[in-house]
């Protein structure tokens, strides 16, 4: 199981691989390597050049920009998952990253790698949908940015152009009084990945009034995709009972999204649980919130 | 193309193709065995070294990638200070416990076992089950494997010691 | 549980073997180097069934670095086909597809080249034409007479039909109260080592020599190469001082050894084949049985089963090998742990269009336990019994050996009700139930699941002349050798690989026990196959009786020779010399020590006996106890010594999600006297944890079109830390009358009753819907896709 040979660069800015990019146009960006090694080895991947932009400054930081987390695109996953402004306003990330790979690929593994690479059943990918991060591209000397929500297209399809290079990924900062986030998925074995996969980020106001109920599933189509929920709720006096109306909402938006299958879990299998989770998901977050509350 | 990679302290150059793994260098390159390839697609953990200390899979990084970082090896699992023959305290604790068979898995799973504990020098059970969980090993069940953790980890905090000082 | 009857055997005691493995230090195949070394990679077709018209190799001969590139008719025209263990000759197997494919990922060439790297960029530029052929995957399919022939020349897929009736079976089912069948099905999976296999073939054209070095697991391993290639037996060396990177069975080889030998002859450079996981998961012939069971039972009221009868249709892949085999070991102890009086047995294999199957841990044992406890289980559910009482009141009782089951083996001990008893306190039995329930209660799905199954170890191979009359096997030997060199220390040759079994271990403390001297101060060394004595390799749970039983007898031999030099040098008979280890003899006061004796056997032969020869060394070629015969009327007996093991889980899951977790897992393990307590009890955690694989994760799955599914570890997925849970081993002793220190066999523990146990318990828990899961692996969507359906059921016809 050896790669085809290819050629290897390594520049030290994001216009020169840009460059390198649109003087190859079969050429692959190496950020961990996690997800491009294993293809090279099966020569699913065959590009004649691999650029890696590991020696690019500035790629490798989490910074604070006031209304949002900034997260550079060769931050390791390991490096996330320990970061105190991940933790403090981006729990839902934090809750994750966790359940991404194993400590030995997520001490490699990137947060800009994982979202480009757009694994269905990755986890990253789903959190950006769920919390709408921008993704900041370096293309032909300019800057272009994309929302997650219309960054990925299909399974390892993203809109990301030919010649264009991700460099940082931008997280906007609750702006409620009170967030609460679930996380929850399902693999045949703890760290697979996900057959299905929920999260939801919720805030609410001063008042426990839910102002922003964000819920999105991963793993059971060709990408994450947001479920619309259009629910009134107030945990003033705690948790609020729900009824049937949240798992009627999410069996609705669920009508609306194509649900693959393969040998490891029917169609059905994959959507009866992502229901499950995303109410689960939702659930959670809302706990947090009334907890927070009281 | 020219590499220069620090393993086990020492520098290992080569002229290699950029095709090559970290895992195919530090064994054919660097000729250290300790090293072992189980699925060379980053699921199986026998191919783990130390990358700047943590652990990683040596199959899924380009050799080229490696330059600049500090690998160690099994083979220089407890710095260079102990003489050949001379076991380090989690080696010795894998063979008290009996936490390996075929010992094909065991360089990658005493390598995982040095960075859990190297973070999280008293780890509950649990704790070692997902540290070693990226590590698969079809002999033990990995009871015994969990074990030796556990045992290594009371010696390292001078509990539990061997009798005989060994 | 120290026995004090022993000095060193029973007691806790390093593995001698772990010291090299933890420090890398372990010499697999892949570590062996040599400069001049070719490279070998194998180019698969990706039909289930096609013929080869056409290998156009040219352009990939012309690339730099490539040395040469070998077809299946240019193999197939050098060198005899592969043993097949049956009498279907018109079933040949070569290592390379020959004139037709026939499975998703056959090899159909071989390229040899300066790297593997370079060897796999040639293979992208070998052109394959070819024709595709209707193919068969399942079984049942394949026995009709319009099914395509796997192959055509022996115009049937039928390999194997055999039928035993095995006492008044008829009698039986119409004199019990009732009758159950019932239809279950273990999936095809293996136990996939970590090491793939890998060998390393080198001819010496001067000697006239062929050296293998390989990591594997295979009786009469030398010989068969040789009757591959046409050479002499002692024109192959087998080396067995390559560590194995675990086996369980299925590192087999055969066709890489063969096929690595005559590229060495040919191209006179050593050669090496290491699989990479794609070709090993793909072609590496390592599948396990994959078996349909059709069962009928026959009991009465009281819950006495009488009769059973058995059809086991295994899936033997595209060629015979040895794995229809696999279906004779069960044989041995068909009726489990159980008094059943008699039973019919149908044995039938058939070649299909997927990969060859190869002997995998338990050699077909645990898929019939896992039928056998399933008819347990039906058989409660129909009388509305406990699960457990029923057992009791089948299983064979301690007073009952030995005994004699009806296909004709003689159980040599056991003490099943005890070892149930103590695995039902130890693992508080009534607050297992408690907890199953408080599961129950709060809205998640519980069940707990039992197994008893017996573990036939150190076999007679007298299942293949049962099964193939042309096959006269009677004996399945092990040798040992030891010698004491003239500074006094003892070295020990044992004559087979080791993938971490712990041999080196075994025989130094059964030696050191009877010698008196300390294990740790025994050598063992494992020489090459030209340097050896007959052995069988560790196959069939064999070496703790097998191996254990040479190396005591040989020491046996030489403690008599040392007996004798002190009696003549004490002049006193050896029978009142009191042999204190090693070193000391005395006899009415006067004493030699081992020293004395070294330097008359080695130097003073006039100090001697008359007659004696010089040195001290023996050797021993121990036959399988009790066995011997060749079949009578479709019986024979098969195995000296079956170990018991009693598997009591609680399995747990959410009924949408359906993933189970193993809340609480007890075994109680038998296997008579223990050699050396770590490795049993490490064999049966990791057979546990290979159970739990094939119960719940773990199976070459083809699609419809024949392709392999789970060609990487991406998709065949083996137990992680996290789904073994800890176990609670709970051991019991009952000694083998027919072994040297009533040991038994260990080797497939936990294995054999874990996927019976953990189908158990997700049974018991979807017991109230009226639904089964009949088929193994048993996986998460499957569990929510039927629980979904029978509630739904549930809710329309309310």
């Amino acid at each position: 199981m050896k790669s085809a040979s290819f050629d290897y660069i390594r520049p030290d800015t994001l216009d020169a691989v840009c460059a390198c990019l649109a003087s190859h146009p079969d050429a692959r960006i190496i950020a961990g390597g996690q997800s491009l090694v294993p293809m090279l080895a099966m020569r699913l991947a065959r590009p004649s050049l691999v650029i890696d932009i590991a020696h690019i400054d500035g790629l490798s930081a989490i910074r604070d920009d006031d209304s949002a987390v900034v997260i550079g695109a060769m931050v390791r996953q390991a490096k996330a998952l320990s970061d105190p402004l991940v933790a403090k306003h981006l729990p839902l990330l934090a809750k994750a990253l966790t359940h991404v790979g194993h400590p030995p690929t997520r001490a490699r593994g990137t947060v800009g790698g994982s979202l480009v690479h757009a694994d269905p059943s990755a986890e990253i990918p789903l959190v950006a949908v769920t919390l709408g991060a921008s993704l900041r591209m370096r293309d032909a000397g300019e800057d272009v940015e994309f929302h997650a929500e219309e960054f990925f297209i299909g399974p390892m399809l993203t809109m990301t152009p030919p010649t264009a290079c991700l460099f940082e990924i931008c997280f906007a900062k609750p702006t409620c009084a009170y967030v609460g986030t679930g996380f929850h998925e399902v693999a045949a074995r703890r760290s697979d990945y996900a057959l299905a996969a929920a999260a939801a980020h919720i805030e609410a106001d001063d008042a426990g009034v839910v102002q922003d109920l964000r819920l999105a599933i991963g793993g059971i189509s060709d990408f994450p995709q947001r479920l619309p929920i259009d629910i009134h709720i107030d945990l003033s006096a705690g948790m609020a009972d729900l009824g049937t109306s949240l798992t009627t909402a999410i069996d609705a938006a669920l009508d609306d999204v194509d649900i693959v299958e393969d040998m490891h879990a029917s169609a059905s299998y994959r959507r009866r649980v992502a229901a499950e989770l995303a109410r689960r998901a939702v659930d959670d977050a809302l706990r947090e919130i009334a907890q927070d509350l009281s | 193309m020219n590499i220069t990679i620090d393993i086990n302290g020492k520098d290992v150059t080569a002229a290699i193709e950029p095709r090559v793994t970290l895992l195919d260098f530090v064994r054919d390159v660097a000729g250290l065995k300790g090293t072992h390839a189980g699925c060379e697609h980053g699921v199986c953990g026998a191919c783990t070294v130390l990358l700047d200390g943590e652990a990683v899979r040596s199959c899924l990084i380009l050799a080229a990638q490696a330059e600049g970082s500090q690998i160690t090896t099994i083979e220089a699992v407890d710095g260079t200070t102990r003489q050949p023959g001379e076991l380090s305290i989690i080696q010795d604790a894998f063979c008290e416990s009996h936490g390996l068979q075929c010992g094909y898995c065991t360089p990658g799973m005493v390598l995982a076992a040095k960075t859990l504990l190297q973070h999280n020098p008293t780890p509950s059970r649990e704790q070692v089950r997902d540290a070693i969980s990226g590590n698969i090993c079809r002999c033990t069940g990995y009871v015994q494997i969990i074990d030796a953790i556990m045992l290594a980890a009371e010696r390292l905090q001078g509990r539990n010691q061997p009798a005989d000082g060994a | 549980m120290r026995d004090k009857k022993y000095r060193f055997l029973s007691q806790p005691r390093r593995v001698v073997e772990d010291r090299r493995f933890v420090a890398g230090k372990g010499h697999y195949i892949a570590d062996y180097d040599h400069a001049d070394m070719a490279h070998v990679a194998l180019m698969p077709c990706h039909l289930p069934a096609a013929r080869i018209d056409a290998i156009d190799a040219s352009a990939a001969l012309a690339m730099p670095g490539v040395i040469d590139v070998v077809t299946g008719a240019e193999l197939a025209a050098a060198i005899d086909p592969l043993m097949n263990g049956l009498d279907t000759p018109k079933v040949r197997r070569y290592p390379l597809a020959v004139g037709q494919v026939r499975y998703a990922g056959e090899w159909v060439c071989a390229v040899i080249a300066e790297s593997r790297a370079i060897a796999e960029d040639a293979i992208e530029h070998i052109r394959l034409e070819t024709t595709a052929l209707p193919f068969v995957l399942d079984p049942e399919q394949a026995l009709r007479d319009d099914s395509p022939p796997v192959h055509p020349d022996h115009n049937s897929n039928l390999l194997l039909d055999k039928k035993f009736v095995w006492g008044p079976v008829d009698d039986d089912f119409a004199a019990a109260d009732h009758q159950l069948d019932f239809c279950v099905t273990w999936g095809r999976n293996s136990t996939v080592p970590i090491e793939t296999f890998g060998v390393v073939a080198e001819w010496n054209a001067w000697a006239q020599m062929l050296d293998i070095r390989a990591s594997v697991q295979m009786p009469k391993y030398a010989d068969q190469i040789a009757r591959a290639l046409g050479l002499a037996g002692n024109q192959v060396r087998v080396h067995y001082d390559i560590d194995v990177g675990g086996s369980y069975g299925v590192k087999r080889g055969i066709k890489h050894a063969v096929l690595t030998g005559y590229l060495a002859r040919k191209l006179h450079r050593p050669v090496r084949l290491i699989e990479d996981r794609l070709e090993n998961m793909r072609a590496g012939d390592a599948h396990g049985p994959e078996r349909k069971f059709d069962v009928s039972v026959a009991f009465d009221k009281d819950g006495t089963v009488r009769s059973m009868k058995m059809r086991a249709l295994d899936n033997a892949g595209a060629y015979a090998g040895r794995a229809p085999f696999q279906l004779g070991k069960p044989i041995g102890a068909i009726v489990g742990p159980y008094r059943i009086g008699s039973v019919a047995y149908q044995a039938i294999s058939v070649t299909t269009n997927k990969a060859a199957q190869e002997a995998v841990r338990g050699f077909g044992q645990a898929p019939t336990n896992y039928a056998l406890e399933t008819a347990m289980d039906r058989v409660a559910a129909f009388l509305d019994m406990d699960r457990l009482a029923l057992r009791q009141h089948n299983l064979i009782k301690a007073d009952e050996f030995p005994y004699l089951i009806p296909s004709g083996s003689t159980y040599d001990s056991g003490d099943y009700h005890t070892v149930i008893d103590k695995v039902m306190a130890t693992a508080d039995y009534p607050r297992l139930v408690a907890t199953c329930n408080q599961l129950r209660k709060d809205g998640m799905m519980a069940g707990i699941g039992i197994a008893a199954c017996l573990e036939p170890s150190g076999g007679n191979a007298s299942f293949e002349p049962l099964l193939n009359e042309s096959n006269q096997t009677t004996t399945w030997m092990e040798s040992c050798q030891i010698n004491i060199d003239a500074l006094g220390t003892v070295t020990a040759r044992i004559h087979t690989t080791s993938s971490g079994q712990g041999h080196e271990t075994l025989v130094s403390t059964v030696i050191g026990e009877i010698l008196g001297i300390d294990p740790d101060s025994i050598r063992v060394v494992r020489p090459n196959s030209l340097e050896s004595l007959p052995g069988n390799s560790p196959v069939g749970s064999r070496m703790a009786i097998m191996l254990g039983g040479a190396a005591a007898r040989a020491a046996e031999k030489l403690k008599a020779k040392i007996l004798a030099i002190a009696a003549h040098h004490l002049q006193c008979d050896a029978a009142n010399i009191d042999y204190q280890g090693g070193a000391m003899l005395s006899a009415n006061g006067r004493h030699i020590t081992w020293g004395d004796i070294i330097e008359l056997a080695h130097r003073q032969i006039h100090g001697l006996p008359d007659g004696m020869d010089p040195g001290l060394a023996s050797f021993d070629i121990m036959q399988v106890p009790t066995g011997g015969d060749l079949p009578k009327d479709g019986k024979v007996h098969m195995y000296p010594c079956y170990s018991f093991e009693f598997h009591l889980v609680l399995v747990t899951f959410d009924p949408i999600i359906g993933k189970p977790e193993i809340r609480s897992y007890t075994i109680g393990h038998d296997c008579g006297t223990v050699i050396n307590p770590a490795i049993v009890s490490g064999m049966t955690y990791g057979g546990i944890a290979h159970g739990i694989g094939a119960a719940l994760l773990e199976e070459f799955a083809y699609d419809e079109s024949g392709q392999l599914m789970t060609q990487s570890f991406l998709d065949y997925l083996m137990p992680s830390s996290h789904e073994v849970p800890d176990i609670q081993l709970v051991k019991h002793c009952t000694p083998s009358p027919h072994t040297v220190f009533g040991q038994k066999g260990s080797g497939e523990s936990g294995y054999l009753g874990a996927p019976a146990a953990i189908s158990s318990a997700i049974n018991h828990a979807v017991a109230g819907l009226d639904i089964s899961f009949d088929k193994l692996p048993i996986r998460m969507s499957v569990i929510s896709d039927k629980i979904a359906a029978a509630t739904q059921h549930r809710s329309d016809s309310e």
